[in-house]
């Protein structure tokens, strides 16, 4: 990452030379990572086949997309969970439904994933569980980005000292653990839904600002964006109409990495008693309640364990499937 | 001509460096299948320097890829065969084939920074090759290594071993490079784009150098560019790429005075030769664009742009003809001959691999010399463009100082110079002279640490954001780079509307308007206007910044190599277009570039910058003849010319630009100068000499004695042809 912008370090993309100044275009044809041989192509299209290909290009990356298996395994298991959250209640049992004569009952046909201390279906809860954590967990991130966006906007259109005080604070920031942070947080501000939200977005929006700053210095020194100058636009149009637009990739790739990391976050809290309160079916909760039966009925710690590993799992897969297919 | 002669021995005693018959190869890119060379049969005999030439996308690199077995997973080869010193490529193991590679055959890239290893010493990598290659211990391939500097001129081998590429000029890094290419004699070197991205001086030290190591070696080399005036420097014979396949071939001197395919004759038509001004022609163009790859083409693939093209030529693709006149009239008649239905007719074969003989991929090489040419624009006179009428831009002792770490370096130190209504003025310099900077603290870009700018009489504030916005409508700046000069998540009818509604201040009834206009001006065609730039191929991005840059009608506009990441043909459409602007618009140019025939072509006065400094100001004829600055003698001599009838003299400058942090005391020339003085160009900082005309340059050697000593070692061919 580009640290202090030395005016004079040669623009990478502004050698001489038709061959090596002109990006390749869209239409380059790759070569076996041979250093300089690049074949440099220019632009050569036609006029009619260029809107054509155009869009040819948007099915391919979507066809690409859903070919790849890693993308596709990681949609399939979000997709079924934010199924599972929006109507588990309509298609299983009751998850709040308590049972005095079928408590710890081990998995059976009557109870597919067994039963809790409480007799309540287990299947039922670990389905049902995924409300929680998919509302807080986009939330956050979403609260994450656009914090983060800003402040990384700022940070690297502006340089100079305004970028110099800003990244200190976030050095700061960053030394902060998240959990025990949270912790302090919530047990002074209370436990309520929208403050676990407010607080994991917070928390994030150091890392993600970095990365939104990264992208930022690479391309203010574009000159696009000199001509913007030039034409006297104002710093707040060139930030977001000129700049932002061109560095959506790696926002998004960033947004799905901390979709993970909130998912479990938000789970660790709740599993720690901050968040949400029984009797709701959330993971991290039923975790921590039923933690000492462990040792005698297992499932009932079991489901709602791997059900959140495999949101994860699955929102990682997502994340690397996306890397790979922006990165051709 | 000055390169090494081939050997003695005819085709049949020593098997050809390079062959290769008939090679098609097919790249497969996100579904399809791009064609990218088709039925390509060339020789290079050992020893000889041949050279391929074409535009950006022609097939010349990945033509040397296959040479090597180097092409990309998506690529194959469909058919035909390379042979390398008589071994088939492709049957090669991979065992084999490493042994090959950097033994047989070697290739030096384009840039020099990525093929040198950033994490290992030069020495290590150096004798790495010997240790491979000829199974050396390391003491003796050290040795070895420390040899093969000194033989490609590095000043200081032994502590040049101990050094990391980073630690290297970009001609030393280039220079080693070619030292490990060469150090284990390959018999075959191929050079890709090797200087492009060098300084003019550094080019032609290179040149040198590569000239003199192959009279020395007996290496064959294939020389791939787009510069033609490599060309003619370096290669006995010369290959004509076009859309993948061979147009023209035979030997550069015939080839270059007497091109005998539209395609080549085009190519020699749209380069300005040095002495060349915008005054006495405007230069000519190809029209049309490059074929898409992958696109399918009926008959000769060149037909759709060439000024002579026939029915016949849509018909049926041309073979290669030879030339001359006898074997040219074949494809003639074979045109004339050919029977409505093109699958009847029986091909004419030629032989292409004979050395001396000429071949073109036309039907009609007689007729190429008189080719028809387009109708010329001629740039009116300074004085119709009311040039003389008073300055327009004033730059008054302007510094600007930037810091390196614990460095300061003054990348613009005191440039004065002004600029009259109408002209265009051109800068000249190497990188790291200041054109840009200059440049930058002109439009408000950066801010001068001290000195003024003043505009129309006007002292401008130093940072565009502080000026007002009929300022920054009156001057405007066209970038190098036409991939990021604009914006790529905006339609080009956005950026153009952008530009009119913030310049001209117009009003939402007349944006559109004025768009369509601009668009006109600037011939890229309305359904252009709806496509993001990823979708305009490089001339048509520079056109929509040229007409970006005139939205609001500027009084001037600042050119900074607005053409040299074009093509050769493109870049004169987009100069001709300047030029048409400027008198269409009664616009002033500063016109930054290292490439002196375009500057010579298009300015009207010339300042040449080294090392921070405005050395020489003139008018473009004054600086580029004698008496002038010897910066500029050197730089003139050392570009590649296209011309045969001139012999150059060539001045090959001593040592290496200084660093900007630590200037030279006194001239700041003095310590590569051929033409040095003494101590006193040493210890005094030069006056400005000034000749009766106004052409001033900063030196102790009066004007005079200047004069004569420049011309008295050219007695007979002038610089300008």
């Amino acid at each position: 990452m580009p640290e202090r912008g030395d005016p004079l370090a040669p623009n990478p993309a502004t050698t001489e030379g038709p061959e090596s100044g002109a990006d390749i275009g869209f239409l380059e044809l790759e070569t076996a990572g041979v250093p300089g041989g690049g074949l440099g192509e220019q632009q050569l299209l036609a006029d009619d086949a260029a809107a054509l290909e155009q869009r040819r290009q948007r099915r391919y990356l979507a066809r690409a997309l859903l070919r790849s298996p890693t993308f596709m395994t990681g949609l399939v298991i979000v997709l079924f969970w934010i199924f599972m959250a929006l109507f588990s209640t309509f298609i299983t049992q009751s998850p709040t439904d308590v049972d005095a004569a079928a408590i710890l009952k081990a998995p059976s046909p009557a109870h597919w994933f067994g039963t809790d201390d409480l007799g309540r279906d287990v299947l039922a809860r670990t389905m049902a569980g995924a409300r929680t954590v998919l509302i807080i967990a986009p939330l956050a991130t979403l609260l994450a980005l656009l914090w983060g966006g800003i402040i990384g906007l700022i940070a690297g259109f502006y340089r100079g000292l305004t970028d110099e005080i800003i990244m200190r604070l976030i050095d700061v920031l960053l030394a902060l653990p998240i959990i025990i942070t949270s912790i302090l947080i919530l047990s002074l501000l209370g436990k309520s839904l929208a403050i676990v939200i407010i607080v994991i977005g917070a928390l994030f929006t150091p890392v993600v600002s970095r990365t939104v700053r990264a992208a930022v210095i690479g391309e203010r020194e574009r000159e696009y964006v000199m001509a913007a100058r030039l034409r006297g636009e104002r710093s707040a149009f060139v930030m977001s109409r000129e700049i932002l637009p061109n560095i959506t990739q790696p926002i998004i790739v960033e947004g799905t990495i901390r979709l993970g990391y909130a998912v479990f976050t938000a789970a660790t809290l709740s599993f720690l008693g901050f968040g949400l309160q029984p009797p709701s079916p959330d993971w991290g909760l039923t975790i921590a309640t039923e933690r000492s039966f462990l040792p005698i009925a297992a499932w009932t710690v079991l489901f709602p364990a791997a059900a959140l590993a495999s949101l994860v799992v699955a929102v990682n897969l997502i994340t690397d499937g996306l890397g790979r297919v922006f990165s051709r | 001509m000055s390169t090494a002669e081939q050997l003695g021995n005819g085709p049949d005693a020593a098997p050809a460096a390079l062959e290769v018959r008939d090679l098609e190869v097919t790249f497969h890119r996100r579904g399809r299948d791009l064609p990218v060379l088709k039925g390509v049969t060339m020789r290079i005999s050992p020893g000889e320097a041949y050279g391929l030439v074409g535009e950006s996308g022609c097939g010349k690199t990945t033509l040397a890829m296959a040479a090597m077995r180097y092409l990309a997973a998506n690529g194959t080869v469909d058919a035909g065969t390379v042979l390398v010193d008589g071994q088939d490529v492709s049957t090669l193991s991979e065992e084999a084939l490493r042994k090959w590679r950097g033994g047989k055959v070697a290739m030096v890239y384009q840039d020099p920074a990525t093929a040198l290893s950033p994490a290992m010493r030069i020495g290590d990598q150096l004798a790495e090759v010997y240790h491979y290659h000829e199974g050396m211990a390391k003491a003796e391939a050290l040795e070895h290594a420390r040899e093969s500097l000194r033989r490609v001129a590095i000043p200081d081998p032994d502590a040049t071993l101990r050094r990391y590429p980073f630690e290297l000029s970009g001609g030393q890094q280039q220079r080693v490079v070619i030292a490990m290419a060469l150090s284990v004699n390959p018999k075959l070197l191929i050079l890709d784009e090797p200087t492009t991205g060098l300084d003019a001086t550094v080019e032609a030290e290179i040149l040198d150098l590569v000239e003199e190591l192959q009279g020395r070696i007996n290496a064959a080399i294939l020389l791939i560019t787009h510069n033609l005036g490599l060309v003619r420097r370096l290669c006995s014979r010369v290959g004509v790429l076009y859309a993948g396949r061979l147009v023209e071939q035979g030997p550069a001197r015939d080839v270059f005075t007497d091109p005998r395919h539209p395609y080549t004759m085009g190519l020699m038509r749209c380069v300005p030769r040095l002495g060349m001004n915008k005054t006495d022609a405007a230069l000519q163009t190809i029209p049309g664009t490059l074929p898409a790859l992958g696109e399918p083409l009926k008959g000769c693939v060149y037909s759709a742009r060439c000024p002579m093209a026939k029915p016949v030529c849509t018909r049926r693709e041309p073979d290669l003809f030879a030339w001359p006149s006898d074997e040219g009239q074949k494809g003639r008649a074979a045109a004339e001959a050919m029977p409505a239905d093109p699958e009847s007719y029986s091909p004419h074969h030629a032989n292409p691999v004979g050395e001396g003989a000429r071949h073109s991929r036309c039907y009609f090489t007689v007729d190429v010399p008189e080719m028809p040419a387009e109708t010329p624009v001629l740039a009116t006179s300074l004085e119709a463009r009311g040039a003389t009428e008073g300055d327009v831009l004033e730059i008054d002792d302007v510094v600007r100082t930037f810091k390196d770490g614990r460095k300061q370096l003054t990348a613009v130190a005191d440039v004065s110079l002004n600029l009259r209504k109408g002209e265009t003025f051109g800068l000249v310099g190497e990188s790291g002279s200041g054109k840009t900077t200059l440049a930058k603290c002109v439009t408000g870009l950066l801010a001068p640490d001290s000195g003024t700018v003043a505009f129309e009489g006007g002292v401008l504030r130093p940072t565009a954001g502080k000026r007002s916005q009929d300022a920054l409508r009156a001057i405007q700046m066209v970038f190098q780079n036409p991939d990021s000069t604009l914006n790529p998540a905006w339609t080009t009818r956005s950026i153009l509307t952008r530009a009119v509604r913030k310049l001209a201040g117009a009003k939402s009834g007349s944006v559109r308007a004025k768009v369509d206009k601009l668009s006109a001006d600037v011939r890229v065609e309305p359904r252009f206007l709806f496509q993001k730039p990823m979708e305009l191929s490089g001339g048509q991005k520079q056109r929509v910044a040229i007409a970006r840059a005139f939205a609001g009608d500027p009084t001037l506009v600042i050119c900074d190599e607005p053409a040299s990441a074009l093509d050769v043909s493109v870049q004169a459409s987009i100069l001709n277009l300047l030029v048409e602007l400027q008198t269409k618009e009664q616009a002033s140019y500063v016109f930054i570039s290292h490439d002196l025939a375009v500057v010579r072509y298009i300015s009207d006065r010339i300042g040449v910058m080294y090392l921070a400094e405005l050395i020489e100001v003139g008018s473009a004829e004054e600086v580029f003849n004698p008496p002038h600055h010897p910066y500029t003698e050197a730089l003139l001599s050392s570009i590649p010319k296209l011309d045969f009838d001139t012999e150059q003299q060539r001045i090959a400058l001593r040592g290496t630009m200084p660093s900007l942090s630590e200037p030279p005391s006194g001239c700041r020339f003095h310590t590569r100068c051929h033409r040095i003085l003494g101590d006193i160009c040493e210890e005094q900082e030069p006056p400005f000499q000034e000749t009766p005309t106004g052409h001033t340059y900063k030196c102790h050697i009066p004007p005079d004695e200047l004069l004569a000593l420049q011309t008295a070692e050219r007695p007979a061919a002038p610089v300008e042809a």
